[in-house]
C-alpha cells in the first residue's frame, strides 16, 4: 500500500523537486528501498553504508521518531506518512 | 570591528524574555554544551523575517561538552507546534562553553539548512555573548542582533 514519504529542502532535489512522494512497502525499510531504486540519489542520504538509518537524517512515522520504535524495520500502514528531517546538530 | 554594512539579513530580533531563556538554559546546561530552536515568520521567499515567535529549549542528545544534537524528538515537537502557529522553524542556537561566539568547523559542516539562523552563545567570559549567522554552501556570515524590551 503506498505511504507517503515527507522530505526535507534538501532532499528535494533528488525526487525532482517534491516536497513528498509515495512509495510502497510494509516498514520503514521497504518503502525506502523502494524510493531509492526510482530515485538512486537519495540512497547515501536516508541510509548508511551498512544499511542502517543514516545519522544525520530523523525519521518519523507519523510523529514517533523510528529509533525508538524498531528503526527501519519499524511497520508502516494505509495512511501513515513518513516525515524525513536532517539532525540539527553542530559542535 | 565590524561596521553594520557587513552583516547579512535579517536583523535577529529578540525579546528580552526570549533572550533571556536561550542563555539561561545554556547556563543550565554546562558543564555540556545547550541547545534550543527558533519559531518565526517568514517571507514569501520561506526566509526568515528575524522576528522570532517562540524560543524552544531543548535537549541535546550528545550530553557532550563539544558537540551537539537537537533531540530528535524536541525537534519533532516544535515543529509541530510552530505548526500551529502558522509559524515555521526559523533557526537553532547551541552555547559553546569553552570558546567564542562563532560556528564551529564541525557547525559549518553539520548546517542542513540555508535558510536558518544559527546562533551561538559563548560562555568563555563573565559575560555571554549572543551572535547569530547564515550558514549557506559552507560560507558563514552574520547578522545583526536586537534585543528589545520586554
Amino acid at each position: 500500500m503506498p505511504v507517503e514519504v515527507r522530505l526535507p529542502t534538501l532532499l528535494r532535489p533528488h525526487v525532482g523537486g517534491a516536497a513528498s512522494v509515495t512509495a510502497d512497502g510494509a516498514t520503514v525499510g521497504d518503502v525506502f528501498h523502494e524510493l531509492i531504486d526510482r530515485h538512486p540519489d537519495l540512497g547515501g542520504n536516508l541510509v548508511d553504508d551498512d544499511g542502517q538509518l543514516h545519522k544525520f537524517v530523523n525519521v518519523y512515522r507519523n510523529d514517533d521518531d523510528i529509533r525508538y520504535l524498531d528503526q527501519l524495520d519499524t511497520k508502516v500502514a494505509d495512511g501513515d506518512v513518513i516525515s524525513v528531517l536532517p539532525a540539527v546538530a553542530g559542535g | 570591528m565590524e561596521g553594520a554594512e557587513s552583516f547579512a539579513a535579517p536583523v535577529l530580533a529578540l525579546s528580552g524574555d526570549q533572550y533571556r531563556a536561550i542563555v539561561a538554559h545554556c547556563y543550565d546546561g554546562l558543564p555540556d554544551e545547550a541547545c534550543g530552536l527558533l519559531a518565526g515568520r517568514v517571507d514569501a521567499g520561506g526566509e526568515p523575517t528575524g522576528q522570532v515567535t517562540t524560543v524552544y529549549p531543548c535537549t541535546n542528545a550528545d550530553a557532550s561538552a563539544r558537540t551537539y544534537t537537537v533531540d530528535s524528538r524536541d525537534l519533532i515537537r516544535a515543529m509541530r507546534d510552530a505548526e500551529t502557529r502558522h509559524d515555521e522553524l526559523v533557526g537553532v542556537w547551541h552555547s559553546h562553553t569553552h570558546s567564542d561566539a562563532y560556528p564551529s568547523d564541525t557547525d559549518v559542516r553539520q548546517a542542513m539548512e540555508p535558510h536558518w539562523l544559527y546562533v551561538v552563545v559563548s560562555l568563555r567570559h563573565a559575560e555571554p555573548v549572543l551572535r547569530t549567522f547564515r550558514i549557506r554552501d559552507g560560507s558563514v556570515t552574520e547578522c545583526e542582533v536586537v534585543v528589545t524590551d520586554s
